[in-house]
Order: C-alpha cells, then structure tokens, then sequence
C-alpha cells in the first residue's frame, strides 16, 4: 500500500522534472541572476509567549518554484508572512534570525516594509478580490506605484491577466465587479493582482486549496510559466502538486503540540521526493501520518 | 442498523413534551411581540394621521408647508410651519456638519489604528455619552456653548441656531461613531491583507479599500445621525432661542419642530385648530424619521448580505 503510493508519486514527480529541467535552462538564459534570493538563517517565529517555528535556515533560489509542505498548523504561512513581513501586520508577532532578499537584510531597521512588498507579492489562501470592477483590482498595485496613464494601466491589466491564465474570461467584461466572477476565476484574479506591480518574489499561499481541477490545473501552468521571470515560494498540502510544479521542496513538521516546528528536510524536489534524507518526511510524503 | 429506525424517534432529539411546549411558547410570544412592534407603529401613523384631518382641512397642506407665518395664538391663527421645518433642518445641517468628518474620524481612528485598550476605553466613553439625557446635553449648552458662541460672533444673545446644533452634532456623536467603526469592522481583513501586501500603507489601505468597503454603512450611521438630530427636543429647545421666523442665517435665533410641539402643545385646546396644526407638524417628523431609518435599515441590510455576516 505504502510503497504503491510512494512510487506513484515518484513517477509524477519524475515525469515533472524533465520539463522542469528545461525551464530552468531558459531562465539562465533570459533572467538576470541573482535577483529574487532569498537566504533564511536560523529563523524562529513566536506569537505572544508561543514560539512556532524554530531555527529555520534555507535558501530560496531565483527564478525557480520552491514548494513548503508540512502538515497544518506546522508554520508554513507564518513562515511565508516572514517574507514580506506581513506579520509585522498581525500584532504579537516576533521574528528572530536573519532574512536576507538578495544580500539585504529585510528586518533591518531601514527597511520600510511597504518596498519590501511592492518586491515580494502574496497570494492568499482564499481568493480576497477588492469589491471594485476586474480592472480596478488588477490596477490598485500600479496606481499605487503612482502609474496613472490610461494606456500604460491597460497594457499592465491585460498582461497581468494574459500571465494570469484569465484574459481570455474576462477580457469583454473588465467592468464587472470582481465578487460576479467564480472562486477559481477570482483566484486568478488575484494573482494577476499580485503580478501587476511586477514583484521579484511571488509568495502563495495554497492558493488551489480552494478550486476545481481545471482551475488548479490553470493556476499550476501559470505557476511554469512565471518561474521563468519570478521566484516563487507555494505552501501546498497537495504532495503530487508539489512534486509537479516546483523544483525545491521544504518539509516542516511540529513534532509535539507544545514543541515549535522546525525545518525536517530542504532539497531538490526530486531528492525529496524519491529518496528523503529523513525518515519522516518520507512517512508524511506517502502519506502515513499528517 | 440505523435506517431501520422510525422517523420520529430521530426527529424528536430527546426532547420531552414540556420542553417542546416551552418552545412553542416561546415561538409565539416572539412572534406576537414582533407583531405588536408593528401594529403599534400604525397605530401611531394612524392617530397622527387622524389627528391632523381637521388642519388639513381648514388650513390646508400648501399653506401649512410653505406658509412662513407662524402666529397660531393670533386671531384667526396664522399656521405657516416653514419656519420650523427650516429652522430643524438648519439646526440639524449644522450638527452633520460638524458630527459626521469628527465622527468618521474617530471611527476609522478607533477601527484601524487604535490599539485593543484605546478601543475599549473610547466604547465606553461612547456608550455613557449616549447614555446621558438630552437636558443635560442642554444645561451645558446653556452654559458654555451659549455665551460662547455670543463672545465670539459679538451677538446681543447667543441662544441661535448655531448653538443648537453644535450641541445636538456632539449628541449626535455615538450614532455616527458606534455605527460607521461597526462598518469598518464588519470589512474582512483578508481585505486590509491584500491591500498591505501590494505595498500600501495602512493609511493608504484604509481610504482605499476599507473605507469605499464601508460606505453603505458609513451612509448609514449619517443617516441615523440625522435621525438622531431632528427628533431631538429637549436641548434644542434650551439652546435655540425659539423664535418661530424664518432664519437668514445661523446666527438668528430659531425654532424647530420638536421644539413648537414641546411648547405649545400644554396650553392648546384639546382638538382645536392649532392643537390639530401640531400634529399635523408630528405627522412630518414621523414621516422624515421613518424615512431615514428605513433608508440606513436597507443600506445596512445591503451591507451585512455582502460580507455574509
Ligand atoms: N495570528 C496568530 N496569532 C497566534 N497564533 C497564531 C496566529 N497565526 C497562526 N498561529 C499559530 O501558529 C501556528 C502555525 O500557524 P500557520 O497558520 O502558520 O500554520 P500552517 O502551516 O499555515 O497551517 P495550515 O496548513 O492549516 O494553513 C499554529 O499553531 C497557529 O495556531
Ligand atoms: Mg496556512
């Protein structure tokens, strides 16, 4: 039974790397290094008196899909919310360690967390589209980078949304408001939101935990098609997701309920994937407990 | 083993037959009183209405509402109420003016930026400045908003309009504040989120998300501040002079609705002309008040359908 799933998975992930290795030869070729790293060190999260997550430290490559995966509760969007400091956002938070964005520490005092997020975008778990028309939502970010052309904003909403997998949906009907489209439409919408201010780093938040196949499916291949010029870093609990769509896989786990969860494994996806260094990220991958 | 059950063993859940009677008691004297809410509101609109026939008559609709004369001890009795709807209208312009950009103000501050202790504190300064009568809100008024407002304009009296509705905008203060920081509360934070994750400020977030987010509520709480304001008598009636001409400006003293029915309505004659021109004056007020609640009940309702809450 075990062994049925686990190589299951495997010849999914297999199958992804193939064309994975290619993408990743093209962003070699087209993208400018080194732009969009992310180096973790020693990183702890506490809310109040509560420390959950313990001495994280890992590097994020540029231009590449980097998937965290663990069981829920274990810190994965608290550890994401550490990458454009949104939990400065949520009150009782504190974050320790070092987070570096291409060299430059983003918890140092200098740094104003209102640039740090117009450089690393977020997608969220549940679609949240402003109650404003589909152009307005895709809009808002670039208005706020002081972009006021008419010309310049559609030429931004229609490549957002072209990269986002929904033009062809909405392109007739931009003026309609953005709670008349569906869950998975909406989604999408959100990302093209996020890609209108043309961020370094794209943060996602199961961002399919909420839709349909063919969404999912949507949403995956826009996934492929941004890493070529975005880092991306996706908390997904879906195991053959990530062994699809990312080349790095991070496995968290929080071994007891009154222990902070810590960092199990970090690797190539493939590695992960087909033969874990730690025994329990391979229980979790195959599903054995979780 | 379970579909083997009869049905009315599941349905009745274990509850026993006096419990069930307590329910159905319970039920229907919900339903009686919701009932009675509404028949007693007609009943007022109805006595009103019935009260205000003979004015209706004899002096007439068109010249009671447009009429600017109002003399009702004279002989015969000149009934020109556009005075006092002008005069509540002003009265209650000037205090929207100065309650709503205070009132918003404060909501967003206590809604978005305030921290829990600040929050808690302002809710019970709010609910105990509600919570005080309306003739206190007067005697303060008299007290130092009057010779005030004197000093400053250089005025013979200061009992104006002006006076007025700088008490009532201060009465009116909780509605506006209570309801439009409920608003703001109700907008989902998920909201806020998006918005502070495209790199936006907080001050940013709020007048361009929250805010629009809250506006069929925020319209709400002004319209019940309105409500608030016009129906008021009491401080009104110490604060404003109440002379019953037409006002050319809020320095001039003046005299409102509520105030001419509060006034006058001990020395009238029982169903007399004026005693039925003051319900007539009543009739107004009811409808304008009706109105309003009825507009901000269904922008709220608005509201509370979109969030899903
Ligand atoms: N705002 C908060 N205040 C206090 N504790 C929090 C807060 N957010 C999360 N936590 C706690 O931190 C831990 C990690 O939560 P987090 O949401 O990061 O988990 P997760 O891995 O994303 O879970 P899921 O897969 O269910 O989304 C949990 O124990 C949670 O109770
Ligand atoms: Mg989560």
């Amino acid at each position: 039974m075990v062994t049925g799933l686990r190589s299951a998975v495997m010849a999914v992930s297999a199958a992804a790397w193939s064309s994975a290795e290619e993408g990743a030869r093209v962003v070699e070729e087209t993208s400018p290094q080194g732009s969009g790293r992310f180096e973790l060190r020693s990183v702890s999260v506490a809310y109040g008196p509560e420390t959950v997550i313990e001495d994280v430290t890992m590097n994020i490559p540029p231009q590449a899909v980097t998937a965290l995966i663990g069981p829920s509760g274990c810190g994965k969007s608290t550890l994401l919310r550490c990458l454009n400091r949104m939990n400065d956002e949520l009150g009782n938070v504190r974050v320790s360690g070092t987070i570096a964005l291409d060299g430059q520490d983003i918890m140092a005092r200098g740094v104003d967390p209102v640039d740090l997020r117009m450089r690393v975008g977020q997608v969220f778990q549940r679609p949240n589209p402003f109650p404003m028309s589909i152009y307005d939502n895709v809009a808002y970010g670039p208005r706020t980078q002081g972009i006021r052309r008419r010309d310049e904003l559609d030429a931004i909403v229609e490549d957002s949304l072209r990269r986002a997998a929904l033009w062809d949906e909405v392109k007739g009907s931009l003026k309609k408001h953005a709670f008349d489209l569906s869950g998975g439409q909406q989604q999408r919408l959100c990302i093209a939101r996020a890609l209108a201010t043309h961020p370094e780093v794209l943060l996602m938040d199961e961002p399919a935990s909420a839709l349909d196949p063919i969404s999912t499916q949507q949403i995956e291949d826009t996934v492929a098609e941004l890493k070529r010029s975005v880092t991306i870093v996706i908390v997904t609990h879906n195991m053959q997701q990530a062994a699809r769509i990312s080349d790095q896989t991070a496995f968290m786990l929080r071994e007891r309920l009154d222990m902070p969860a810590r960092l199990i494994e970090v690797g190539e996806t493939r590695k992960v994937f087909t033969n874990p260094d730690d025994p329990r990220t391979e229980a979790y991958i195959t599903g054995r407990f979780g | 083993m379970t579909h083997g059950r009869p049905l009315t063993v599941a349905r009745s859940n274990g509850r026993t037959a006096i419990r069930r009677a307590a329910e159905a008691v319970a039920t229907g004297f919900i339903r009686v009183s919701g009932w009675t809410a509404i028949v007693v509101l007609a009943a007022i609109a109805v006595f009103l209405a019935w009260n205000s026939v003979r004015a209706l008559r004899e002096v007439g609709v068109g010249p009671i509402m447009v009429g600017t004369e109002w003399y009702p001890t004279s002989h015969p009795g000149k009934f020109g109420a556009a005075p006092l709807i002008v005069g509540s209208l002003l009265v209650t312009s000037i205090a929207l003016v100065l309650c709503v950009p205070v009132g918003l103000a404060a909501a967003v501050f206590l809604s978005e930026f305030a921290t829990r202790r600040i929050k808690e504190a302002a809710k019970a300064v709010i609910e105990f400045m509600a919570a005080i009568p309306s003739v206190v809100y007067g005697l303060v008024g008299v007290a130092l908003v009057v010779p005030a407002v004197k000093s400053v304009f250089g005025l013979d009296s200061g009992l104006t309009a002006l006076s007025g509705g700088i008490v009532l905008g201060i009465m009116a203060l909780p509605t506006v504040v209570s309801i439009s920081e409920d608003a703001l509360h109700a907008v989902p934070s998920s909201l806020r989120h998006a918005s502070l994750a495209l790199g936006n400020t907080r001050w940013q977030t709020t007048y361009k998300v929250t805010i629009p987010a809250a506006s069929s509520g925020i319209f709400a709480a002004v319209m019940l501040g309105v409500g608030r304001a016009i129906g008021e008598t009491m401080a009104v009636l110490m604060l404003t002079g109440n002379a019953a001409v037409m006002p050319r400006t809020v320095l001039e003293s003046v005299r409102t609705m509520t105030g001419t029915i509060a006034a006058e309505m001990g020395e009238v004659v029982q169903g007399g002309l004026h005693y039925s021109v003051l319900f007539v004056v009543g009739l107004v007020l009811f409808a304008v008040t009706f109105a309003i609640n009825l507009a901000a009940d269904v922008v709220l309702e608005k509201q509370r359908k979109r969030w899903g809450a």
